[in-house]
């Protein structure tokens, strides 16, 4: 849902800020929404409404059963759904594939679940999450109950909104760097020209300021990990701050890709981790014995904060940003629903926050994606360093 | 959507990243990471490769530039040479040829001394001659007169001695 807020809002605040006169006109429609009590969010801000004119915003809300949330508008944007909001009411329809171990995989598309209002196949949506049920297909959510052991039996393998972003940015980078890589075989030797000159310093920094001077002269085995990882990270920092289709899935901010990528780097430095680097971490020289039963342990547990540190950094950095970016945008609206004058004033701060946000997430989308293949360069480099003759 | 479920991975997420990251990660490394970086090596091999031709070339007009000046620098020295010695050869051709003249103007004029010398002796010798017999011819003419008659001798005598008288007023 965060995408199609994230329109709305813009949209809105464009609108009503060309358009602010005929604001008046829609007064008193959001009285009525105000029956609707809110759908329990757990855990989440809740924003409580004045009763007051929230324009626009509160109609729209209105259709969707509820006053504004920022909570939900930020976590729904730095989340996973199954579906991909477009626009107003359009929403992209994802595969979802569930394999349970008691009932075999399931393959249907996620309209079914009617924007996780109804069953479907045995499955219904609970708070984005995949459970299992055995009420008949089509069934209202609020009356069917989720069977416990079914669900701990399923394994959602769904294409979900994060995923798809992952296999259109994995995409984008093999059409790319395939397309590139033919500009070299085919102008051997010569000027790089077009896009070569886009990616070309961007490699030749990886290569040279990350790769060669934390490596050393083994690098060239670590290249096409260390190439991809930054390229992957770094598209997909960018493409996480596009408001709209196919941006704006959180995939860098996801702590399982995190997770993921970190773990090839504590594999590539486990597997390649020379005689050297083991007997630094399990009996470091120049150490008397009786320190090693402190140090050894550290070093162990060291191994494993290493990646995990990478994992989180990414995560939480770019998370970070965004709901800040988030935050700042949502403060027009919870104004706006107190006072639609509190709203348009507190918009011009907001929106200059929100660009200089989006702005200082622009560096940190690069800068992010520079530290995890410099860092993962780094414990590479310290995996395959030769002892040093004095 | 809680927020304890933003930092708990999730399952089907983890899947598809590991599956298609991987297959990206090798499929990048073979079609687009190799020829890539061997271009770029390959690139920087050519242009290194060039500079450092243009550096040699550099040094070898260096070299040629020292060496012409060398060449320049002899031919000057060498025409310096010659100039002065065909300067040299020149002046002792002319003090030569002028110690010549004056030694054959000298033995010319030695010579004319010499040969006005002889003549002016032999001209003294033949005016001698010529004197002594005038003198002979008289005395053999005055003995002629005296030996025919003596009266004319003694008018004879008187007749010179009266002409030698003139003469010496």
């Amino acid at each position: 849902m965060s995408i199609p807020n994230l329109l709305r809002t813009a949209s809105l605040l464009i609108g009503s800020l060309l358009f602010g006169a005929a604001n008046a006109q829609h007064e008193g429609h959001d009285h009525a929404t105000h029956e609707h009590t809110d759908q329990v969010e757990n855990g989440v801000v809740k924003v409580v409404a004045a009763d007051t004119e929230a324009p626009e915003l509160a109609k729209e809300e209105a259709e969707h059963g509820g006053k504004f949330d920022a909570g939900k508008l930020i976590m729904g944007h730095i989340g996973d759904e199954h579906g991909w909001h477009l626009w107003g009411h359009t929403t992209l329809p994802l595969p979802i594939i569930i394999y349970n171990t008691e009932r075999g995989v399931s393959c249907f598309s996620s309209s079914h679940f009617d924007h996780g209002h109804k069953t479907y196949g045995g499955y219904m949506l609970h708070e984005g999450d995949i459970v299992a049920t055995k009420a008949e297909d089509g069934t209202d959510i609020h009356h069917a109950t989720i069977d416990e052991p079914l669900t701990k039996a399923t394994w959602d393998i769904s294409i979900t909104k994060n995923v798809l972003s992952l296999f259109i940015s994995l995409a984008i980078l093999l059409f790319v760097f395939i397309s590139v890589a033919k500009a070299y075989t085919r102008r051997a030797g010569q000027a790089p020209t077009g896009f070569q000159n886009l990616v070309e310093p961007i490699i030749l920094f990886v290569r040279d300021d990350v790769a060669k001077s934390a490596i050393g002269p083994k690098y060239m085995t670590f290249m096409p990990y260390l190439l991809t990882a930054f390229f992957f990270i770094f598209l997909n920092n960018l493409l996480g701050l596009v408001p709209f289709f196919p941006g704006g899935a959180n995939l860098t901010g996801n702590i399982a890709v995190t997770l993921v990528l970190a773990l090839i780097t504590f594999i590539i430095v486990t597997v390649k981790g020379n005689k050297h680097y083991w007997h630094h971490i399990l009996a470091m020289p120049g150490v008397p014995g009786w320190v090693l039963f402190i140090l050894t342990p550290v070093e162990i547990l060291g191994m494993f904060l290493k990646p995990f540190v990478l994992m989180i950094r990414l995560f939480a950095n770019i998370t970070a940003g965004h709901i800040i970016a988030l935050s700042f945008f949502s403060l027009i609206f919870v104004f706006g629903e107190t006072n639609a004058g509190a709203g348009y004033g507190v918009s011009v701060m907001s929106l200059a926050f929100t660009v200089f946000m989006t702005m200082l997430e622009l560096l940190v989308a690069f800068i992010q994606a520079y530290v995890f293949t410099f860092l993962s360069a780094m414990y590479i480099g310290s995996a395959v360093e030769e002892p040093h003759h004095h | 959507m809680l927020l304890a479920s933003l930092v708990e991975p999730s399952f089907g997420l983890i899947f598809w990243m590991t599956l298609s990251f991987l297959t990206v990660l090798f499929l990048l490394a073979k079609f687009a990471w190799k020829p890539i970086l061997n271009g770029l090596k390959e690139r920087e091999a050519s242009i290194a490769d060039a500079l450092t031709k243009a550096e040699q070339a550099r040094a070898e007009n260096a070299l040629m530039m020292a060496k012409n000046e060398d060449l320049m620098r002899q031919a000057r020295e060498e025409r310096e040479l010659m100039l002065k010695e065909a300067r040299d050869i020149r002046d002792r051709e002319i003090a030569g040829a002028k110690a010549k003249a004056k030694a054959e103007g000298d033995a010319l004029l030695a010579r004319a001394r010499e040969e006005i010398r002889n003549e002016k002796n032999a001209a003294i010798t033949e005016m001698k001659n010529q004197v002594a017999e005038l003198s002979i011819q008289v005395a053999e003419r005055i003995l002629k007169e005296k030996l025919g008659d003596a009266a004319t001798q003694k008018a004879l005598v008187d007749k010179v001695m009266a002409e030698a008288d003139l003469r010496k007023s």
